[in-house]
């Protein structure tokens, strides 16, 4: 790798973690489940980025369009569920507040 | 210089997305933060990826959020202005961390020494998810059968006795 391409493997990855650090205080300072769905969707974001410029930078960049397209599915699926969860969790604290699940029973 | 105006765009809408108050504003940040991933994946020479990327995660996933986010009640007044002192406390720190974060790492000058494998030959991007990764597409089938069957159960409605 040059040290153009190099250089611009490097600012990227700076907005990578930027990103990775907003998802994660997202995850870690809210108290509101939807925020919560909201910040790990960041965190995936972040994955989703770097997998392709590593891709890019290392010339492997059909393999990591495969590997991203696996990813969106699973991203879609757990956000489907999760979601689906959260639905249920409303119906039965009538909150999405994340303090309410304290009281787990079982 | 242009990709990094589109990084810029994308973190600061990353920001937006988290401190914004509404939920719905929230929801549509991340729409637009995923679209600007499309535009970068695009650039990268990523064309399939960047399809999805904007037709699952901008558009899917955003009508998921707001279907979810409208199903649900809203606060009150008063529990809003509550929630929005609170908030203010404690995401204050965020955009902070973030410029920090990206001035430390920007200012460090990482030298990593290690060998990146050989530049592979560009293979067709079908190719390589029909022929190589066979196993992820198993993969892939069965998620999508239990998130069905996830989604199916979680909404199953009550028999009536």
């Amino acid at each position: 790798m040059n040290n153009g391409t190099w250089q611009s493997f490097l600012n990227f990855n700076i907005f990578i973690v930027m990103l990775f650090i907003i998802g994660l205080y997202c995850i870690l300072v809210t108290r509101n489940l939807m925020r919560v769905l909201i910040g790990l969707e960041i965190l995936t974001k972040a994955v989703t980025l770097l997998l392709i410029v590593v891709g890019y930078a290392t010339g492997h960049i059909a393999l990591a369009q495969a590997l991203v397209i696996t990813l969106i599915i699973i991203e879609v699926i757990v956000i489907a569920i999760t979601a689906g969860v959260v639905l249920s969790v409303f119906r039965h604290t009538d909150s999405l507040d994340t303090r309410n699940l304290r009281d787990l029973k079982g | 210089m242009i990709n990094s105006v589109i990084l810029i765009v994308m973190v600061i809408a990353a920001l937006w997305t988290v401190l914004t108050r509404s939920l719905l504003k929230a929801a549509i940040g991340l729409a637009l933060t995923s679209a600007i991933i499309t535009i970068i994946m695009f650039r990268l020479n990523s064309p399939l990826a960047a399809v999805f990327e904007l037709s699952v995660c901008t558009g899917l996933i955003t009508a998921v959020f707001v279907s979810t986010i409208s199903l649900t009640k809203p606060l009150t007044h008063r529990e809003t202005i509550a929630v929005s002192k609170n908030r203010l406390r404690r995401y204050w720190y965020l955009p902070v961390i973030v410029v920090l974060s990206g001035i430390l790492l920007s200012a460090s000058n990482i030298q990593m020494d290690f060998t990146l494998p050989p530049k592979a030959a560009e293979l067709d991007v079908r190719n390589v998810l029909w022929h190589m990764r066979q196993l992820d597409l198993f993969g892939q089938i069965v998620i999508i059968l239990a998130g069905v069957f996830g989604v199916v159960t979680l909404f199953r409605e009550k028999k009536n006795r």
